[in-house]
């Protein structure tokens, strides 16, 4: 395995940071006593800047430490949070937000965090529930599903925005001559 | 935003505290691993026995850790209960019999089958949160990257872990600062706004966060590397400490366990304890 | 004289992303145990010379390089950032993002550990180095628990650790109280003195780093080295003001009193001044030939009234304790003191961000504690430090726009307001612009126009000229006043006493979460018991005052003052 760089090291460890401090945050959303779980957008903007191994430690490590220190690991869970980081990594790793953001890579960033999220909560998840918990596939597909969407949704929306603020922000830079 | 409940370190004097760090990875590591694997109903009240015993060690009181029980508490009753309402049958099928405790209504009865399967479930995870909250209350952060390189994790991933305690408070500083600063300028989350209104205005607290902790990964990175990190294939570490007789019974303690759970669960071939044939 | 360790000749630079090379023809040479202080407006040129020293050049800012460098006789591009590391030790300007470990002693330890040193060696260098620094009773604090000061110690220590021939510092004094970074200079002249090492400053507050003797000053401009002469020298010609960088205070006092600056007066320091008779009587006469006092604005109706207030984020520890004061309309206030006084956390109260645990505020008569956020910030503004912080769309005029939208207007009257906001801030030719184009002073010009918008009757700026050089500076300043006289109120919490001085007559000085002094800007500063309870630091006009045996340093300062304004005026 390649050796990690030192930017990649600091980008999990930060990147582990704000995926903690946002899943602490508690925003309602429209079902009952669920709240919308932010820290995937960021995760996915973060895996397809920094590529799928961060995404996996950023997903694993900010994972773990939010169950950790809330009411103990749920293993399965935070198995899932890291794939979706690795998978969405992965997918966008042909892709180069630095040299600006078009219809095409919002497409294709969208695609692979939706596909990312139905393989992370409708399968990962729910197939390591059964096989740690033993808990009935019913009720955990019928979670899986729910989460996916809900997921999907809030990423679609809140990652885009990122990706596209990012890309405005950050790559003019280096075209202009001078700063001020 | 009300001060969020988060577990962290608590300075004490116990035996457990006086493990080293990598002890108590290990425990933890291989504890989650019996857990998860049995379902043998003897095996989890001995569990459950050890890890509050454990508790009782670590001199860390029950109010230092209230919050978070309470919450575990809400997790276990609502996934009891999704669980009830999916498959009320579940017991049966597991357990291979049925008796029919109480009916409530069409598919929903109460039966004892499914009572024990709950209880066990619950057990199982209740086992380990004991042992989830210690090793998180009576380690020093400090450690956990010297104590992951240890079990064998690469130095780099390890760092990753601590640099994440290490920026945790500033970027929950920095957090609070742009959300108030944006709520002056009408950006509310948890007002009754629409939906996709308040996903669209949490953009408008998270674009400038991460556009800063872009900078601050710049930062730090640089700092880092002017200062050797990732020079070596190696690298000591300042706050390791020593193992000690303790911490070589205790990982001897918990490796025991897992085999007796390993045996005694697998033995007849199957994972569950079953006491109704 | 001994072989230089750092040699540039005919260096150029030019980063892989920009357009035009930033650095151009460097002919430098930095002898063992000199300690030179590179000078420059932002954009000079001067901290990409620091990261071709300590290496960040090449390994992590790529680009194109031309002539020759040497650092400790290595090429840096022939050898790594490692290497280069144990020769120049680097501290960085952000003290939160050089500080990796989770504790002291473990952040002054990295680089050990990093070289794989043993333990025991280990803390015994960590104890060695920490007491060096002064930090040696801190070594379990985590950094939340330290001042910006400690936590440059911390970073100071931390590349001590190595022995290294050169000490490079970027920025020190950015993000320290003024008393904290009279520390930072004393402890850096200290720690030469000890170790021989070579000391590079890199700095825009020139006066504050000649508290102590610098032997040498480089001045950059435009990527080009433009002067490079022994303090004493330099400070003789007019270097300075033709490039941006604002003079020692005592200077500009000296010259306004008609007394031109040579080598026999000993410029570099207040202390080492050698005044004959005679220029002390033109010091004086200049001091007595004030003009009549100005008639100041009378504001008499009040505004914001704060009332014993009292407030602590845990319930053993206050961090602001039976505060009262009152605002006028149309006042320019500063709101002084050191980090963690409590100036912040008063901010926030009269927002709305935290509840006070008792008191009460009235915002033009009214008891505003049961107002919300959203209807505070109707009628005061609230500007973050970093305007990066608080810019979250692209464009311009949608930035602008933003607090409006979460109301009830319509399309075009909110198009009104933003184009009439806009136009005040001096923004509207580049509304249809992206915010990435601007400088940073135009940025803050944004998130001040995206306050005003909603047309608040005070605006509370948190430090709205930290990190900024004269220059800009100047330019976010003379906004900020030019807002003032269109009649918006103007409260701003600042260390930075050249702006108290020059631009707001009245000042609020904080300590350890009580109100000190209510009183007038140049007093706050002639006060020296005041000045020290508060952390900060008083101005050279003040040794200077007393030098020339005038005794109301109080009054002298205030003459200077009045000198630059009416200088000002006469050249608009």
């Amino acid at each position: 395995m390649k050796k990690l760089s030192v930017k990649s090291v600091v980008a999990i460890g930060i990147g582990a940071a704000l995926f903690f401090v946002l899943g602490k945050v508690a925003i309602p959303s429209p079902v009952p006593n669920t709240n919308i779980s932010l820290q995937y957008s960021v995760a996915a903007v973060f895996a397809a800047l920094f590529g799928p191994i961060a995404g996996l430690l950023i997903g694993f490590i900010g994972h773990t430490l939010i169950d950790a220190t809330s009411y103990g690991p749920w293993w399965s869970w935070i198995i899932a949070s890291a794939f979706f980081g690795l998978v969405v990594g992965f997918a966008t790793m042909k892709m180069h937000v630095e040299e600006g953001v078009g219809k095409k890579e919002i497409i294709f960033f969208n695609v692979a965090q939706a596909v990312a999220h139905l393989l992370a909560w409708g399968l990962v998840a729910p197939v390591l529930d059964i096989l740690i918990y033993a808990e009935p596939i019913e009720k955990l597909f019928a979670q899986g599903l729910m989460a996916s969407v809900s997921n999907i949704i809030t990423t679609g929306v809140v990652g885009t925005l990122l990706l596209l603020g990012y890309a405005k922000t950050v790559v003019k830079k280096g075209s202009l001559t001078k700063e001020d | 935003m009300a001060k969020a409940a988060i577990l962290s370190y608590i300075k004490r004097k116990s035996l457990v505290h006086e493990l080293t760090g990598t002890t108590k990875l290990i425990f933890f590591i291989l504890w989650s691993v019996a857990s998860m694997v049995t379902y043998d109903t003897r095996i989890l009240v001995g569990m459950l026995l050890i890890s509050v015993l454990v508790f009782k060690v670590s001199k860390i009181r029950v109010r230092d850790i209230s919050v978070v029980l309470g919450l575990a508490a809400v997790f276990l009753v609502l996934n009891n209960l999704f669980v009830y309402l999916f498959a009320p049958e579940y017991g049966v099928e597991i357990y291979e019999s049925r008796h029919v405790l109480l009916r409530i209504a069409g598919p929903y009865t109460i039966t004892a089958q499914q009572l024990f399967y709950h209880l066990n479930m619950t057990m199982k995870v209740i086992c380990v949160v004991p042992v989830a909250l210690l090793f998180i209350a009576c380690t020093d952060p400090s450690e956990f990257a010297a104590s992951l390189a240890r079990i064998g994790v690469s130095y780099r991933a390890g760092y990753a872990v601590s640099l994440a305690l290490r920026y945790i408070p500033d970027v929950q500083r920095e957090y609070q600062n742009i959300s108030q600063a944006q709520q002056a300028r009408g950006i509310d989350l948890s007002s009754k706004d629409k939906f996709f209104t308040r996903l669209k205005n949490s953009v408008a607290i998270l674009l400038p966060l991460v556009m800063s902790s872009l900078n601050r990964i710049e930062t730090v990175s640089n700092a880092m590397e002017l200062r050797g990190f990732g020079k070596e294939k190696k690298r000591t570490w300042y706050v390791q400490r020593r193992m000690q007789r303790n911490d070589w019974l205790v990982i001897g303690f918990v490796v025991v366990i897992l085999v007796v759970d390993l045996v005694v669960t697998f033995w007849d071939g199957s994972r569950f304890f079953n006491p109704f044939l | 004289m001994a072989e230089p360790i750092i040699s540039f000749q005919d260096y150029g630079f030019q980063y892989t992303a920009q357009a035009e090379p930033t650095l151009h023809h460097i002919n430098l040479d930095i002898y063992p145990g000199e300690k030179v202080l590179i000078a420059g407006a932002s954009g000079s040129g001067k901290s990409t010379i620091g990261s071709c020293i300590n290496g960040l050049i090449p390994f992590a800012y790529p680009g194109k390089s031309t002539g020759k460098l040497t650092v400790g006789g290595m090429e840096p591009e022939k050898s790594s950032i490692f290497v280069l590391s144990h020769t120049v030790g680097t501290v960085l300007q952000d003290t939160d993002g050089q500080f990796i470990g989770l504790t002291v002693g473990e952040d002054i330890a990295f680089a050990l550990e990093n070289s794989c040193v043993v333990q025991d060696e280990m803390k015994r260098i960590v104890d060695e180095v920490a007491k060096l620094v002064d930090i040696e009773h801190h070594l379990q604090y985590a950094p939340h628990e330290l001042s910006g000061g400690q936590k440059q110690r911390v970073s100071l220590a931390g590349v001590m650790v190595d022995e290294v021939k050169v000490l490079l510092f970027d920025e020190p004094l950015a993000n320290l109280d003024p008393a904290a970074g009279r520390m930072t200079i004393e402890l850096i002249d200290r720690v030469q003195e000890r170790t021989g090492a070579a000391v590079i400053i890199i700095e825009h507050r020139l006066e504050d780093v000649l508290w102590r003797k610098v032997d040498r000053i480089v001045l950059m401009d435009e990527g080009k080295i433009v002067v490079d002469m022994p303090t004493r020298a330099f400070l003789s010609g007019n270097a300075l003001l033709e490039h941006g960088i604002r003079e020692p205070l005592y200077l500009t006092a000296l010259r306004y009193a008609g007394i031109p600056i040579t080598e026999e007066l000993e410029p570099q320091h207040v202390d080492s001044l050698l005044l004959t008779d005679k220029q002390i009587a033109m010091v004086q006469d200049w001091y007595q030939s004030a003009a009549k006092e100005r008639e100041g604005k009378k504001e008499e109706t009040e505004l914001l009234k704060v009332e014993h207030l009292s407030f602590g984020y845990t319930a053993e520890i206050m961090n602001l304790r039976d505060v009262s004061f009152t605002i006028k309309e149309g006042e320019m206030v500063s709101i002084v003191g050191r980090n963690g006084a409590g100036k912040s956390t008063l901010a926030k109260l009269i927002c709305g961000f935290e509840k006070p645990t008792s008191g009460s505020i009235y915002l033009a008569g009214r008891d505003i504690s049961g107002d919300t956020i959203k209807e505070r910030a109707q009628r005061i503004g609230y500007v973050m430090q970093n305007p990066n912080q608080m810019i979250s769309r692209p464009m311009i005029w949608d930035e602008v726009e933003m607090a409006l939208l979460a109301g009830n207007m319509t399309a075009e009257e909110r198009t009104e307001r933003v184009e009439e906001t806009l136009k005040i801030c001096g923004l509207y030719p580049f509304r249809k612009w992206p915010v990435s184009a601007l400088s940073f002073g135009q940025k803050k010009r944004v998130t001040i126009a995206g306050i005003l918008v909603q047309r608040p009757q005070m605006i509370i700026l948190d430090e709205p000229t930290a990190g900024q050089d004269y220059h800009h500076y100047t330019e976010i300043m003379e906004f900020l006043k030019e807002l003032n006289e269109q009649g918006f109120t103007i409260v701003m919490i600042t260390h930075d006493m050249h702006l108290m001085l020059e631009y707001t007559p009245r000042a609020i000085v904080f300590s350890e979460g009580e109100l000190l002094a209510d009183t007038t800007a140049a007093h706050v500063l002639n006060d020296p018991e005041l000045v020290k309870k508060a952390n900060l630091k008083e101005t050279s006009l003040y040794t200077l005052s007393m030098k020339c045996g005038i005794d109301n340093p109080q009054r002298f300062t205030e003459r200077f003052i009045e000198y630059e304004n009416e200088k000002a005026d006469l050249e608009r």
